[in-house]
């Protein structure tokens, strides 16, 4: 068997070593290369869409590198696609944040902010960003695999996706309300926490994803 | 079901060596930062700080190798901190891995510097660090000032009007250190910390002063704080991070 590649769409947003050296350590048998070269990304077995910082930079770097209609086209052609965080977010119709920014609109949805002043039950200031370890619920889906129902994962964000199709909320996590945690439509896998931070739970998420046929 | 309490371990770390010590029993050279924070990650840390004391700028390329090595093995948050001055600073930072940078003079310096920087690189990567220190006389109500150069230099700021502000030019995260309680074993100073985790949207990890469990506990419950950092105590092996962590659950905390 030819060695499987996994493409990290590099759009200029953030450092994708952390993403990269973390599927390395998941799948030490799969080539990994952060990549900007359409040629690249058609040719990988799978991909992972990334992404960090303010969703209007986001989209723009996105459409500069017309890396909209590629995504669309890989996701369409059936290959395994797994979305990070903004990288997530992008995926979805529309965001509050930035005052309103259209995105790929690849997923049913929209991307709405915690807002302020945020309380528990036990009156407790919630802090935004809701940054820090929190409870995934998880759907029967195979990246979950081998981790715990309930396992904790790291986040680190202000804004939440809404999705409009239930069917393909694939994990929730809590923060004075419920929100979606991962998205799965198809051959496409979107998670909200960051899995390169995530210890244990999160290297076997993206070993899983390394294996991923794209079948859900 | 909630988001957990964090238990950050930091290391002081000069030209590539950790420095005040770590003593893990089964380690022979705990000096090694890169085996440290493999250590702490093992043992149950939910993010490690780094903070860089390396005294000459030339010697900066070695704190990059390091972290670039550290975020290659380690796959928990990792924000190093210590002379971070410049956005180019900041860039190197992060594309060495690490997931937050720690800025603290230089903000003090020019405020601007941390709404650049988080317009730049986002909020998310943006930590404030400040080291905060009584002011006010006994009979007064409780005031704290921020200080700079390791607590030494006063700057007449208000260090809860300072934190206010810091969030309000793009900071994501406060580290608040007391220098009244830095290094004494005494516990949190509890009051500045309820002061500004009441005061500010973001989360505020609490520093200075860890001498026992307890004060962890009293970090969350009474300071309000959302993280607690500690270094010696877990450094000379006193308590383990599991340790801490049973004994955060018992008193009803949420942790990982």
């Amino acid at each position: 068997m030819t060695q499987q590649t996994i493409a990290v769409v590099d759009y200029g947003m953030g450092n994708l070593h952390s993403v990269a050296s973390a599927l390395e350590h998941a799948a030490p048998d799969v080539n990994v290369v952060i990549t900007d070269s359409a040629h690249d990304i058609e040719r990988a077995d799978r991909i992972v869409f990334p992404g960090v910082g303010a969703v209007r930079d986001c989209m723009a770097a996105i459409r500069a590198h017309q890396f909209d209609q590629l995504m669309s086209r890989q996701i369409e052609l059936g290959k395994p696609v797994l979305g990070i965080c903004v990288g997530m977010q992008v995926l979805l119709e529309h965001s509050e944040e930035n005052n309103g920014i259209e995105c790929m609109g690849l997923l049913p949805g929209k991307v709405k902010f915690f807002g302020k002043g945020l309380r528990d039950e036990q009156d407790n200031h919630l802090k935004v960003p809701h940054m820090g370890w929190n409870e995934v619920h998880q759907t029967q889906h195979p990246l979950w695999n081998g981790i715990e129902d309930g396992a904790r994962f790291y986040f680190v964000h202000s804004y939440y996706v809404e999705a409009a199709n239930s069917e393909q909320i694939a994990g929730v996590c809590e923060y004075s309300e419920r929100f979606v945690a991962a998205l799965g439509d198809k051959n496409l896998f979107a998670v909200q926490f960051h899995p390169e931070k995530s210890h244990d739970a999160g290297i076997q998420l993206l070993r899983n994803f390394s294996v991923w046929t794209g079948n859900a | 079901m909630a988001l957990a309490k964090r238990i950050i371990p930091c290391l002081d770390v000069d030209n590539g060596r950790v420095v005040k010590g770590v003593q893990f029993v089964d380690i022979r050279d705990a000096g090694d930062p890169v085996e440290v924070a493999k250590r702490y990650n093992e043992a149950g840390a939910d993010e490690i700080t780094f903070l860089d004391i390396t005294a000459t700028h030339q010697d900066r390329g070695t704190t990059v190798a390091t972290v670039e090595k550290i975020a290659s093995e380690v796959f928990i948050p990792l924000t190093v901190g210590g002379g971070i001055r410049t956005l180019d600073d900041i860039r190197s930072m992060l594309n060495a891995g690490a997931d937050k940078v720690s800025i603290n003079s230089a903000a003090v310096y020019n405020p601007e510097f941390v709404r650049e920087a988080s317009e730049k690189f986002g909020a998310q990567c943006i930590v404030v660090a400040i080291d905060a220190k009584k002011v006010s006389a006994q009979d007064e109500p409780d005031r704290w000032e921020i200080f700079t150069h390791g607590g030494r230099k006063p700057t007449g700021i208000d260090a809860l009007e300072w934190a206010k502000k810091m969030v309000e030019y793009g900071a994501g995260e406060i580290l608040l250190t007391s220098m009244d309680r830095d290094g004494t074993k005494d516990g949190f100073d509890l009051g500045v910390t309820r002061a500004i985790s009441d005061a500010v949207e973001v989360p505020v990890i609490a520093s200075g002063g860890v001498g026992n469990l307890d004060h962890l506990v009293d970090g969350v419950k009474k300071g309000k704080a959302d993280a607690v950092l500690a270094a010696s105590i877990f450094h000379f092996g006193e308590y383990t991070i599991s340790q801490a962590k049973a004994h955060m659950a018992e008193q009803g905390i949420e942790v990982r």
